[in-house]
């Protein structure tokens, strides 16, 4: 298989990863706070976006935006009421909390739709394949890497460029110093905590041709998404993407030269990173 | 004195009421093992309405005795859970009978306490074939990967006249069961297997395009895949359209788990020309599946189907009947296998029986190619290849020897 | 509270207290009273061996992991195949092996890993154990894989007490002696000079380092004894179910020991008791009932624990003991 084709492959799983991660990666680094549930409101709004492409005839791409402004207000709901309690608390009791809180979002998703997997049904537009001159490539992948490419340059944009983005960079530098200079550390906490978790909606839509929509997603998928965010270091939006590229592509290459020893690569090149460098790609030295 | 005659009817006929109303108060106990949470709920979902399915179209099947159904969550596919539920469904609720069992874990696990205990236990989907061999309480009405994987490797040799093939399995005991009987019958058959393609984990769904453009870069005539049902099922298909390997040449053929019915109309037109073997699908053409089909439709629906786990639920069903009304309503492990062997049903699948040497079943195994029919995709029948047995137990084929 | 009575009371944390004999009692007692629930009993009297083991790391050296389940994956392994391969199928010897392969995989996996610490740490662990699950998938002609092996039988324990397939009577015996043994050893070990030295470390590392503490060493030590427990556990569940496949390596397993000892209460030993006994008798009566819609009631359970209860079940209680002593 030539290498052009193995590279879109991979970078088109790790789009999906990115996409969904980012937001787990900056609430962790900004918040220091261990959410567990960040895959459960990726699956809400996935749900979100299939029902209403079924029951209200929605197209995708407006569906994905209900998806996104549905799961942010969630969110920044459940931050305000409940999150906000457990920052002084032990990382230990915000684990507690957040799996139980996947516990009641499984459990309800299962009650209320149904132990069924969903499917999306992509825009005519999207199946089929594309020519790109030197091959021909599955468009749904092309456009997964431009939506991540494009994703990216806005995150970073924003980060770099805005007020808010230099707020933010600074909490999650030192976050009393922030403070101390009149940042209001609490509503930033609350719009990057909605922010994060409407992207993860987005990612669950869009992924789901490839990581499929089910109630058990958020448990199945919790492991990569912790991965993806270690590797990429904490709070490093450009960390993140690299880290969600580089495990796609490995993990592609690896299946096609060695099936039989499937994920275990993955995991041993994770350790190994890991210990050669443990504050990930870009994150800081502790 | 004797009684007056009139007295002596009316004692008569009390003392049969007394009997009947004895009879008919009897209660069989059904204990049910199915993941009603995890990965596996869809699944156990299925299952538990094809049961509530033969009771409602049956009503009189287990008259005069009343069935209770104990319903345990086997959650996880770990076995331990299935175990513990199997072992207070004896010792606390004293069922009669067990049954469910999706995973194979499940009932491998709770085999020795079946044995032990002297339980009979019959298996509504659990497919791995020497499960029958764990224990002499132990009976199937679903299927082995035997059934289908080497009715497959035949028929792709015979009808369907390829020469070379390349297999792609989840890497766990069902795809390895399912690839060794395709090979077994195609290479039986005159055919040749090009590369065995290990592919992931049962777990998570994996990207398939790096396994298939493997398989694609062999050109193989056939490509046979086995993935575990559900997710996994759709997910193949989209990649085999996504990689245009039915232009390339390569027809997809698999076991009926690939187009599970619950699953086959959200997989699109890429599944157009799947040819599958398997012993159910929901377009059989039977007096018995269409009335299924369309009372199901009216419970649950019309999105849903039957599928075939949901028809095992229903053949359990009915085999358990069989045994409640043979035996009178009192069960006795042995009486019940006793039973079971040699029993035949007209099930929605068609014609089905227990091979009396193993306990396990025998059934038609339909070859069927996916066509666009009235809007939707439809299972065409192209075969039929009648009274099928587990054929790793048939040849004492590794494991199965036991 | 005051200063004077802390002092006291740390000081005389490692006497016995009258109370501390109930569980084992009541323990005693479900043996005579719940004749039918002792395939359940077993589960939980196993739980409680390997949330104690994790204890030892969490609760005193502070490390958090995510990947304990690979010990008790290598206890449970190892006893199955010597049974399975090797026809080493007595209990008590079964027992040591795996005690002895849990911990040197403990021991070397700490001195790896333990240099790291925080979210890196624990995805170390968790990417340790879920690469021993795929090795384990790998071999699978060894191990049965996802299918398991089936029909593993063991001598019976001390030569006279044959496993009960039915009712597990002396499985449950058997854990519930095992538990006890390591309870007694575990007790001795965090109240010992070793002991404070981990609480120490874990309270304040820099002093620690500043008292010239061999750190990474007694890091390491407690890992690979709460490995070798964590094995023993293993061991035992393999014994006791007859039963072993992929699950005993698998992230439920080791997420569910995490959430039960925090559940109880971590740092305290008898947290793994209490989280252990309430975890899995509200999940198996809630399953029993609502088989489709338990996790919902365990999920509430859960998220109001971690709002309105610092430090689990245990920590609750102490801190109503406090406020109605203190009146």
């Amino acid at each position: 298989m030539d290498l052009a084709s193995i590279l879109l492959g991979g970078l088109a799983a790790g789009m999906v990863l990115f996409v969904v991660s980012v937001g787990l990666s900056v609430t962790m680094g900004l918040m220091g706070f261990v959410n567990l549930a960040h895959g459960g409101f990726a699956m809400l709004g996935g749900y979100a976006i299939v029902l209403a492409m079924r029951h209200w005839g929605l197209p995708f791409f407006p569906a994905l935006a209900l998806g996104f402004v549905a799961v942010a207000l969630l969110a920044a709901l459940l931050e305000r009421t409940l999150y906000a309690r457990l920052y002084r608390a032990s990382e230990l009791d915000q684990v507690l909390f957040t799996i139980g809180l996947i516990f009641v979002m499984i459990a309800g998703i299962t009650l209320a739709v149904g132990p069924e997997t969903q499917t999306v049904q992509l825009p005519a537009w999207l199946r089929g394949q594309t020519d790109l001159g030197l091959l021909k490539y599955r468009t749904y992948s092309l456009a997964l890497i431009a939506f991540g490419t494009l994703l990216m340059a806005a995150l970073w944009l924003g980060f770099e460029r805005t007020r808010i983005g230099a707020q933010i960079r600074a909490a999650v530098d030192n976050r009393r110093m922030a403070e101390s200079l009149g940042v209001d550390v609490g509503r930033l906490f609350t719009l990057t905590f909605a922010l994060g978790s409407g992207l993860a909606a987005v990612g669950a839509g869009l992924g789901a041709e490839i990581l499929g929509l089910d109630p058990q997603y958020p448990l199945r998928y919790l492991a990569y998404f912790l991965i993806v965010v270690a590797v990429g270091g904490l709070g490093r939006v450009s960390g993140v993407f690299f880290a969600a590229l580089a495990i796609g592509v490995l993990d592609f290459v690896l299946k096609i030269h060695f099936p039989k020893g499937g994920t275990m690569f993955i995991y041993a090149l994770t350790i190994a990173f890991l210990l050669a460098r443990p504050q990930g790609l870009f994150g800081k030295r502790a | 004195m004797t009684l007056s005659k009139s007295w002596t009817r009316r004692l008569a006929a009390a003392a049969l009421a007394a009997f009947a109303a004895g009879a008919a108060a009897q209660t069989v106990k059904i204990g049910v093992v199915l993941p009603f949470t995890g990965v596996g709920a869809e699944f156990g979902q299925q299952v538990d309405r094809g049961m509530q399915m033969y009771m409602k179209l049956n009503p009189g099947a287990f008259a005069p005795y009343k069935v209770e159904l104990i319903r345990r969550d086997s959650k996880n596919p770990s076995g331990a859970e299935a175990k513990t539920a199997v072992q207070e469904l004896i010792a606390q609720n004293d069922v009669d009978i067990l049954t469910g069992f999706i995973y194979s874990p499940d009932a491998i696990a709770s085999a020795p306490l079946v044995t032990a205990a002297k339980k009979p236990m019959v298996i509504m989907n659990a497919g791995t074939a020497w499960i029958t061999n764990l224990s002499p309480m132990i009976s199937r009405v679903s299927f082995s990967m035997w059934h289908s994987g080497f009715a497959m490797g035949e028929a792709a040799a015979k009808t369907l006249k390829a020469k070379t093939a390349v297999v792609g399995y989840t890497d766990y005991p069902p795809g390895k069961d399912s690839l060794a009987a395709f090979k077994a019958g195609f290479e039986a058959a005159g055919g040749r297997v090009m590369d065995e393609i290990p592919m992931g984990g049962p777990g998570q769904v994996p990207d398939f395009t790096p396994f298939f453009q493997r398989a694609k870069d062999k050109r193989p005539d056939l490509f046979y895949v086995f993935v575990p049902a559900g997710d996994h099922a759709v997910a193949v298909v989209k990649t085999y359209g996504a990689l245009g390997m039915r232009e390339a040449g390569i027809k997809l053929v698999g076991p009926g788990d690939i187009t599970q019915d619950i699953k086959l109309q959200s997989m699109g037109a890429n599944a157009v020309g799947l040819i599958t073997v398997h012993h159910y699908n929901a377009d059989l053409d039977n007096a018995a599946n269409r009335r299924l089909v369309a009372a199901w439709k009216q419970e649950y629906g019309a999105g849903a189907t039957p599928d075939f786990m949901g028809v095992q639920g229903y053949d359990g069903m009915a085999a358990i009947a069989h045994v409640v009304r043979t035996l009178n309503g009192r069960i006795d492990a042995e009486g019940a296998m006793k039973a079971l062997k040699g029993w035949k049903y007209d099930s929605p699948r068609g014609p089905i029986m227990i091979d009396p040497a193993t306990r396990d079943i025998v059934m038609n195994e339909y070859l069927s190619e996916l066509v666009q029919k009235d809007g939707r995709l439809y299972q065409k029948n192209i075969g039929v290849i009648e009274a099928v047995k587990d054929m790793c137990k048939e040849l004492k084929a590794g494991k199965c020897a036991q | 509270m005051s200063t004077p009575s802390a002092a006291l009371e740390y000081a005389t944390r490692h006497r016995l207290r009258g109370w501390e004999a109930l569980p084992w009692v009541a323990a005693l007692g479900a043996f005579f009273l719940f004749p039918n629930y002792l395939a359940f009993g077993t589960q939980v009297l196993v739980m409680i061996l390997f949330a104690l083991s994790l204890d030892l790391v969490l609760g005193y050296a502070g490390i958090v992991t995510l990947g304990h389940a690979a010990f008790f994956g290598a206890g449970a392994y190892t006893v199955g195949m010597l049974a399975a391969h090797a026809g080493w199928s007595e209990p008590i010897s079964g027992l040591a092996a795996a005690a002895l392969v849990a911990g040197l995989a403990g021991w070397l996996s700490g001195w790896v890993l333990l240099r790291t610490h925080g979210l890196t740490l624990l995805m170390l662990t968790l990417c340790t154990m879920a690469l021993l699950e795929q090795a384990a998938n790998m071999f699978s002609s060894f191990t049965g894989g996802f299918d398991g092996m089936p029909g593993l039988a063991f001598k019976p324990i001390l030569g006279l007490y044959e496993f009960d397939v039915l009712f597990f009577r002396s499985q449950y015996l058997y854990a519930l002696a095992v538990l006890f043994l390591a309870f007694i050893a575990l007790r001795v070990l965090v109240h010992s000079s070793f002991g404070r030295s981990l609480t120490g470390i874990r309270e304040n590392l820099l002093r620690m380092h500043a008292v010239g503490a061999p750190v990474r060493a007694r890091q390491v030590t407690a890992y690979a004894l709460s490995a070798a427990l964590a094995g023993i556990a293993g061991a035992v569940f393999v014994q006791a179910t007859g039963y072993l496949n992929l699950a005993v390596l698998g992230l439920e397993r080791a997420a569910g020991v995490l959430i039960i000892l925090i559940l109880g209460g971590y740092g305290r030993l008898y947290g793994a008791f209490v989280g252990a006994l309430a975890y899995l008798l509200l999940e198996h009566t809630l399953s029993k009932a609502y088989p489709t819609a338990w996790q919902l009631g365990i999920g509430l359970t859960l998220v109001l624990v971690a709002l309105y209860a610092r430090n689990g079940i245990l920590g609750l209680a102490e801190a109503l003991w406090r406020r109605w002593s203190a009146r």
